[in-house]
């Protein structure tokens, strides 16, 4: 036996432990190179006073004080409004959940040309978001837009929605819900093909019916299409940037800024050349992501824990 | 490996002939020239290639390589480019938008070329190409800003060009009255508003207080910069400016204009060009400086520059500084900037300017009629962080005026962070 294993190469020797390294092993050095080593950049560079054209000058933690408003600093107050925007994105965003199950239960039956509709419901979700960006901005317009005719005809006045510091990011957020409820409704659709029809039958059986029969016998099923809508439209609202760019460019008055938008303001933009508060922002950004990333991963483990 | 060749071809021959006849003539320039331009407009962009298929005729061992990148992509863009293997020669702007490049010495100090007899022409730009007592680049273009207005709609309300604050003030409520608004104005990208500090403020406390606010050197919160805003706010609570302007660019704000709605608009000259395409005719156009305020401070202009610069790091010096000269030429200046170019004002003082009504009368008033100074315009003036708070700032106090003194602190707060 000994003999044997001697005879072979070292690689067969350990081929059942070497092997799935090697097959993981490109994955690897492409998320250690793109992600894993580009979040220790930005860590560092956050410590620095940069340009990003000259020398980095070590500033400590002085960054964060002034993002956070440690010690006696107020808290940046862009830094706060990118906050509580990105938080109404996350929160409204998620309505395109429901309404995505709503249309899908619509769509989800057998007339003629259920398939063009189904295609026409589906449509905002192929347009880029940049499209659907200026679709809305003109859609808004404060004198020749159509919600502002559709207004004057029930005699309401005339609003300006995206100059009005309020209620911009609620234009803009409704703007996203387009496509993203696209998104979950297809998720949904191919969800429901999957339902048991026996199971269906036989809560009829029981007498279930209406809303009942949506909670208890068809959402159940939903529930990994629910998982999938959930995480997209996370990943989502927190991709929106280029809505945000398009509708407002942060206006008015920085008032539809998202961390993301802010980051990018500082660092990258035509006057930002503040490398290291950009990269602290993201750092920021990078730990309120980390919390939904966890809260994924570990609900995820639970059910394959489940499951087995 | 194709360029790679060519150049080491190109040296080998350079190498043989410069010796010889090249360097006698003194045209000697041999090997490539690289530019990045970021003269994407149609009209500036035939300019800009008319221009390096001159230079490269002019000298027959030289290859110029000219690169057009998109005129907004380019403020962020220059960066990456004069980073590792940079370009030549670059276009940028002048004032303290210079600023990061020279500070990180990836602008070439040409101060060499501004101590040659024939830059003597640019004299009235050296001010503004200056940063730490050095030269970094040179001008090939500026225009006024002033105030374009209806002639047609003055002339039937009985207004003539104001010279004054009260006469601006009493022509704007003449219009209001009738249902016009005096100014249009699209503030979404935020610089439009820029361009009425600017002026309200140096009309109000003279250029050499315009300059200092921007050198960092005087408080938001001093009370000559409160009366500034206060002269502004006087338009603001009439209804001087159309509703809605955070919504709109400054394209978005021209029908206004063009409709009738609005009689004027503060811009830079490059603005007729599109009142034009909106069929407005030069009947029906004109142009006046912005009115006095404060008659113990003398005119102060807004006249933005647009420049060549030549990285540090550029492979052939000596080609990109006789391309500096080049276009700096009394002869060239006028050609690029004549109305078929760029329709703009030529910084030689030796070039002519074109027969346009509003290119002569730009000139004749930056020559003769802006004795405190000319300024570069509010985000090439002031640093850029506080510029873009600043604007932002501007922008807020336009639709809230009411936010000014939270504005003012915000303004102060960022200020101190940046100049202490």
């Amino acid at each position: 036996m000994a003999s044997a294993d001697v005879n072979k190469g070292w690689y067969k020797r350990n081929e059942i432990a070497i092997t799935p390294w090697l097959f993981l092993l490109p994955a690897m050095i492409f998320f250690a190179v793109y992600v894993i080593i580009p979040i220790g950049q930005s860590f560092w560079i956050s410590l620095h006073q940069w340009d990003g054209l000259g020398e980095k000058t070590w500033v400590g933690t002085a960054n964060y004080e002034r993002l956070l408003g440690w010690g006696d600093q107020n808290i940046d107050r862009k830094f706060s409004v990118s906050f509580w925007n990105n938080l109404k994105w996350l929160v409204l965003y998620l309505l395109a959940i429901p309404a995505g199950l709503m249309i899908s239960l619509f769509l989800n039956q057998t007339v003629t040309g259920i398939r063009f509709y189904k295609s026409m419901f589906f449509f905002p979700f192929v347009i880029s978001q940049v499209v659907v960006g200026l679709v809305f901005s003109w859609f808004y317009l404060p004198r020749e837009g159509l919600l502002n005719a559709v207004l004057g005809v029930f005699g309401a006045g005339p609003v300006n929605i995206l100059g009005d510091p309020s209620l911009a990011t609620y234009g803009i957020i409704a703007a996203g819900l387009w496509p993203q409820t696209a998104y979950c409704m297809i998720l949904y659709l191919t969800g429901l093909n999957a339902v048991d029809p026996e199971q269906v039958e036989a809560a009829r059986l029981d007498g279930a019916k209406g809303h009942k029969m949506l909670w208890y016998v068809i959402l159940p099923q939903l529930k990994p299409a629910t998982f999938i809508a959930f995480v997209v439209t996370i990943i989502g609202a927190l991709r929106s940037f280029d809505l945000i760019s398009v509708m407002t460019n942060g206006g008015p008055f920085g008032s539809t800024r998202v961390l993301s938008f802010y980051m990018f303001e500082e660092s990258l933009s035509e006057f930002g050349f503040r490398m290291g508060f950009g990269a602290a922002i993201a750092v920021v950004l990078f730990f309120i992501m980390l919390g939904f990333i966890t809260y994924f991963l570990y609900s995820m483990y639970r059910d394959e824990k489940g499951a087995h | 490996m194709h360029s790679i060749l060519k150049t080491s071809l190109a040296a080998l021959v350079t190498a043989g002939v410069v010796a010889s006849s090249a360097a006698a003539d003194g045209h000697g320039l041999s090997g490539e020239l690289n530019i990045s331009s970021d003269m994407s407009n149609p009209a500036p962009r035939a300019v800009m290639e008319g221009l390096a298929a001159d230079f490269d005729a002019l000298h027959p061992n030289l290859t110029v390589n000219l690169t057009i990148v998109d005129r907004e992509a380019w403020k962020t863009q220059i960066r990456n480019s004069l980073g590792a293997n940079p370009p030549d020669v670059v276009n940028w702007y002048a004032a303290n938008r210079m600023r990061p490049f020279v500070d990180a010495g990836l602008f070439a100090d040409i101060s060499d070329l501004w101590a040659e007899p024939e830059f003597e022409a640019l004299a009235s730009t050296k001010g503004a190409m200056t940063l730490d007592g050095a030269q970094w680049g040179v001008p090939y273009t500026y225009y006024q800003w002033g105030v374009y207005y209806r002639k047609d709609i003055f002339a039937e309300y009985g207004l003539s060009e104001p010279t004054n604050w009260e006469e601006e003030k009493a022509n704007c409520q003449t219009l209001l009255d009738n249902g016009i608004k005096c100014y249009t104005i699209g503030t979404k990208f935020l610089w439009t508003a820029g361009g009425w500090f600017d002026y309200i403020n140096s009309r109000t406390n003279g250029y050499d207080f315009h300059v200092a606010l921007a050198r960092g050197e005087i408080e938001w919160t001093d009370p000559r910069v409160a009366q500034t805003f206060a002269n502004w706010r006087e338009l603001i609570d009439m209804g001087a400016f159309i509703d809605d302007h955070q919504t709109y660019s400054w394209q978005e704000a021209l029908p206004f204009m063009v409709n009738g709605e609005a009689a004027s608009y503060l811009m830079g000259n490059f603005s007729v060009a599109a009142f034009r395409d909106g069929g407005l005719t030069d009947d029906q156009l004109d142009f006046y400086q912005f009115p006095v305020i404060n008659p113990d401070v003398d005119y102060a202009e807004d006249a933005p520059t647009d420049t060549f610069h030549i990285a540090s790091g550029a492979q052939n010096m000596d080609a990109a500084k006789e391309f500096l000269r080049f276009v700096t030429s009394a002869d060239v200046q006028t050609e690029i900037n004549s109305g078929s170019g760029l329709g703009q004002l030529p910084v030689n003082a030796n070039s002519s300017i074109d027969d346009d009504k509003f290119l002569q009368e730009g000139f004749e008033m930056l020559s003769n009629n802006a004795g405190g100074g000319i300024m570069q315009f509010f985000d090439r003036d002031f640093d850029a962080e506080m510029a873009s708070v600043g604007m932002e700032g501007l922008q807020e106090f336009m639709v809230f005026p009411d936010n000014l003194d939270d504005i003012l602190a915000r303004l102060e707060e960022t200020r101190q962070r940046i100049y202490n």
